[in-house]
Parts: structure tokens; C-alpha cells; sequence
């Protein structure tokens, strides 16, 4: 295997890793927008504050000391931050959304920016505005395969991102909630005639969004091994052009559209430029609307906002 | 059992229905007849809690249900079949009558029903991991009244069941919904084939721009000048 072929799968799999992340964030907006038709620009900062709940999930967990093994760590972090985003993604949808049900859909936009700075500000009062650094809660464990260097942290983003794309399609499929879910996006006075408790059903996909998101978060944290109040901005606009890129709504578009991102900005980081990995996003974001807005699998053309 | 005492509903300033009063015994088929915007379907959501009237009373067994969420309208008995049938494209066949049933928790006797609405669909067995959007109109039709029914409603309300269908499936639809009647279900129909209607009904209202303007037994109003005029092409 030459240098050239090793320098690509090395990319490749630094896409992915990341395309993992992207999905996982994307979904959220997906699912929101599939069920209420907003474009939740919150949610973005719902993925950095799971990254500050993860933070602080780790400093719970040192104080009980050494004694407890690495992967319960890892799970306690994780469900800390699954648990406190979801209640967080639940009451801002009961606050700041709810409320605003049956009006134009621009107000209910304009005001998830408004539930974007408000959280930014909330987390730089309480954590401080300084880049906070996140204790290496994994060992730094490295393999190398065939020439390609793999890492426990990848590892485990890819575990844990898979098992939750695949527990959450089996979700959307199998469960009565599911059900309903899909129901209701795609005919809400169908389903509010056979029953379906609408409010439940969508302060329910707020939460499972946010719960996803803060995975995401987390993972993040933990590969990148620092975590900032800005973080969600550009992170979320990204998961926003891969639900975009997948067709919003699709739930195997977000996961489709999120991989396919982080294998471009990973290709590009490799082969052209690190610096302008973050163009590339937002050149297929711009592509996609142009000549498809439905995105790869989207069904509908979604409405303009 | 089901009663409306002076509804008057508005959409924004608009007044669709001015004072409708009438009234649903156990047991009959009641026909909801009129021209486009008459307002027939807001009579419909007005009972199924999609629309809350601006004032008057709906009583169902004589308890108020006006104020309350279509959820819990569900729940005491009153499935609405809406117009355009409104079936989940995207679902399965089988899905969509799931839902149907979705506040119930009786697994077992759900089972049951979905036996009975077989008996009286039997294409719909055959159909059951199809997309529901799959389906031919009169298809979709069977299916959005099954669904309806999977909620074991005392009453049904089928808005235009018979809307976009070809002459020969509007009457095996009539027939289905004359079965439905027979298994004990009390049918308000709303419908603009008032030919089809009348032959089914007990009783039937007229409806004209938000106002009762006739009622009557079927067989009067069926012999009615007037009704033949204006709703059964002169008769």
C-alpha cells in the first residue's frame, strides 16, 4: 500500500470520525424540523452545553477518585449529559416554543437565535469565557493498521454514535412514540384525530434531539480535549448543512448527510487545506441548495424560511 | 347522544357557522347535506375538538366536550374520518390502523377489531406492509375509515367518504359504511352525493352557508322538491 492510498484512508477515517459527530447533531435539527417545521438554530448550543455537562459530569466523577474504571466514567458522562440536555431541550421547547405554536413560522425562527445567544451567554457566566480543557478521562491509547493510526477515541465515537443511530432508527420504526412521531410530521390534523398527544410528542423530540446533541458534545469534548461557549456555533451550522445536504426531515438523510460532510472536510483537510475545511461545508450547503434543496433524500422541497 | 345547541364558529372574522342546533340519536345514520362552503366540515372539527366554537354548547350524553382537546374527544367515543381521507402516506397499511387505536392500551381487543375491520375491508388484510400512499382512492378510503374505527368510537363522523371515487366504488363504499352502521356504530355523514346519502340516512340536515336550512327523515327530504332541485340534480 503506498503513502498516497495510507494518506487517504487516514483522511477518510478523520471524516468520518467526525462526520459521526455532525450526524449525531443533525439529527436533531432534522427531527424537529420534520415534526414542527423549525429550523432550531438552538440547537447547536443544546451540542455545546452537553460538552459543559460532560465537563462537569468528570469533575463529579474525579472527586470519587481513582478507583472507578474508565468506561464507567465514560457512561456516567455520557448519561449526565444525555439527562441534563434533555431536560434543558424539553424546557425550552415548553418556554420558548410552545408559546409561540400557530405563528408564523420567521418568530419562532428569529427566536431560536434568540435561545442561541441567550445559552451562549448562560454558559460563559457560569463556566467562563476561557477555552476550558477536559481531562483525559481515556487512556491515550493508539493502534496502527496498516499504517493508519486509529485511536480509542475514535473508537469509541464510532461505537457510540452507531449505537445510537441505530437504536434511534429502530426507535422511529418500532416504538409507539415513533409511530407517532412520523405521524405527525406528516399530517398534524391526522394525527391529532386519532389521538396522538401532539404536545407530548413534540416536547419528546426535543428532548431526544437534545440527548443526541450532548453526545455529540461530549464526544467532541473528549477528541478534541477542550471546550469553548462559541463551539456550538460552528459545529451546529455545519450539522444544519449536512441535514440540509441529507434532505431535512430524513432521518437517514441527517445520518447520511453528517458522515458524507466529515469525509469532505476530511478529504480537503488532507488535499488541499486544513484551513479551509470549514469553506467546504458551506460550498455544499450553497451546492445543494442550488441544484437540489430537498437534499439527497428528502421527499419535500422544504418551504423557504 | 350528541347535540349541538347554537354553535356559532368563526374562522379569524369570518363566520362559518351561525347558530347550528341538531341532534344525533344512538343508533341512526344522520346525513349532513350542502353545497361547498356550506360549512358541513366545520360542523365536523367543531365536534372532533379541531375547532372550538365561539359560542354554543356540544354535548355528548349531555355532558359538555366543547372545550375540550381532540385527544380526549377521541377518548370518549367520537372518531372523525376526515375529509380527503388524510390517511399517513409514509406508514404501512397496518401502522396506519395502529394508530388509529393509539389511545387505547387493550392489545387484545385491538387485535379483535383489526379482525372485524377486516371482515368488512378484506382488501385491506391483504395490503398490510403497503405503503399506505400506494393505494388506490377507494383503498386509502377503507383504510381512513378503518382507522377511524380502531378507536372504538360509539360514533363516527366520515366526512365526503365517497369525495374522488369512481361511481362503482362509491356505492361498495356506501355498502361498507351501511355495515359499519350495522355493527352498532351511530354515523354522522357528511356528503355532496346526497342521492348516495339519503338512501342510507335516518334523518339528514341541510346545510346552507352555516345555518340549518332543512331537516327532516331521509324519505321526506328525499321527496322534497326543493332537496331534489338543489341537491339531486331536479330529480
Amino acid at each position: 500500500m503506498g503513502p498516497d492510498f495510507q494518506l487517504f484512508l487516514q483522511q477518510l477515517l478523520n471524516g468520518l470520525t467526525i462526520g459521526m459527530v455532525y450526524a449525531l447533531i443533525a439529527l436533531g435539527y432534522t427531527m424537529v424540523y420534520g415534526i414542527i417545521q423549525l429550523i432550531n438554530f438552538a440547537h447547536g448550543e443544546i451540542f455545546m452545553v452537553g460538552a459543559y455537562l460532560g465537563l462537569t459530569a468528570i469533575g463529579i466523577a474525579a472527586l470519587l477518585g481513582a478507583a472507578v474504571p474508565w468506561w464507567a466514567v465514560i457512561i456516567f458522562v455520557f448519561l449526565f449529559a444525555a439527562a441534563g440536555s434533555a431536560l434543558l431541550g424539553g424546557l425550552i421547547e415548553k418556554t420558548a416554543y410552545k408559546p409561540l405554536r400557530g405563528s408564523p413560522k420567521l418568530t419562532a425562527l428569529i427566536t431560536s437565535i434568540g435561545v442561541s445567544f441567550f445559552l451562549q451567554n448562560a454558559v460563559m457566566l457560569i463556566y467562563g469565557a476561557r477555552e476550558q480543557n477536559v481531562p483525559e478521562i481515556l487512556p491515550a491509547k493508539q493502534w496502527d493498521v496498516a499504517g493508519i493510526s486509529i485511536s480509542l477515541i475514535q473508537l469509541v465515537i464510532f461505537g457510540v454514535s452507531v449505537s445510537l443511530m441505530v437504536f434511534l432508527t429502530w426507535f422511529i420504526k418500532n416504538t409507539r412514540m415513533g409511530k407517532a412521531m412520523r405521524a405527525l410530521s406528516e399530517n398534524p390534523e391526522a394525527a391529532r384525530l386519532v389521538g396522538i398527544p401532539v404536545n407530548r410528542v413534540i416536547r419528546t423530540t426535543f428532548m431526544m434531539g437534545s440527548a443526541l446533541a450532548s453526545v455529540a458534545g461530549v464526544l467532541f469534548a473528549l477528541n478534541y480535549g477542550s471546550v469553548n461557549f462559541h463551539d456550538g456555533y460552528l459545529a451546529g451550522l455545519k450539522a444544519f448543512t449536512a441535514a440540509v445536504f441529507g434532505g431535512i426531515g430524513s432521518i437517514p438523510g441527517a445520518m447520511l448527510g453528517g458522515i458524507l460532510l466529515g469525509v469532505f472536510e476530511g478529504l480537503g483537510a488532507g488535499y488541499l487545506s486544513s484551513e479551509w475545511k470549514d469553506v467546504f461545508a458551506f460550498l455544499i450547503l450553497v451546492i445543494v441548495l442550488i441544484f437540489k434543496p430537498s437534499g439527497m433524500l428528502g421527499e419535500n422541497v422544504p418551504e423557504k424560511v | 347522544m350528541l347535540e349541538l345547541k347554537h354553535v356559532y364558529t368563526r374562522y379569524g372574522k369570518v363566520e362559518c357557522l351561525k347558530g347550528i342546533s341538531l341532534q344525533i340519536n344512538r343508533g341512526e345514520i344522520v346525513a349532513l347535506l350542502g353545497a361547498n362552503g356550506a360549512g358541513k366540515t366545520t360542523v365536523l372539527k367543531t365536534i372532533s375538538g379541531l375547532i372550538h366554537p365561539a359560542t354554543g354548547e356540544v354535548l355528548l350524553d349531555g355532558k359538555s366536550i366543547v372545550a375540550k382537546t381532540p385527544e380526549e374527544i377521541v377518548r370518549l367515543g367520537i372518531a372523525h374520518v376526515p375529509e380527503g381521507r388524510k390517511i399517513f402516506q409514509r406508514l404501512n397499511v397496518l401502522e396506519n390502523l395502529e394508530l388509529g387505536a393509539f389511545v387505547r392500551n387493550d392489545t387484545h381487543e385491538i387485535q379483535k377489531d383489526l379482525e372485524q375491520i377486516f371482515s368488512i375491508f378484506p382488501l385491506l388484510k391483504r395490503r398490510l406492509k403497503q405503503k399506505a400512499g400506494t393505494l388506490s382512492g377507494g383503498e386509502q378510503q377503507m383504510l381512513a375509515i378503518g382507522r377511524g374505527l380502531m378507536s372504538r368510537p360509539s360514533i363516527l363522523l366520515l366526512d365526503e367518504p365517497s369525495l374522488g371515487l369512481a361511481p362503482i366504488l362509491v356505492s361498495s363504499i356506501f355498502k361498507m359504511i351501511d355495515q359499519v352502521h350495522q355493527q352498532g356504530k351511530t354515523i354522522l355523514l357528511v356528503e355532496q352525493n346526497a342521492r348516495m346519502a339519503l338512501k342510507i340516512a335516518s334523518r339528514a340536515y341541510v346545510l346552507e352557508i352555516g345555518q340549518i336550512a332543512m331537516e327532516g327523515r331521509a324519505e321526506d327530504l328525499q321527496d322534497n322538491p326543493v332537496v331534489q332541485d338543489a341537491y339531486l340534480g331536479g330529480g
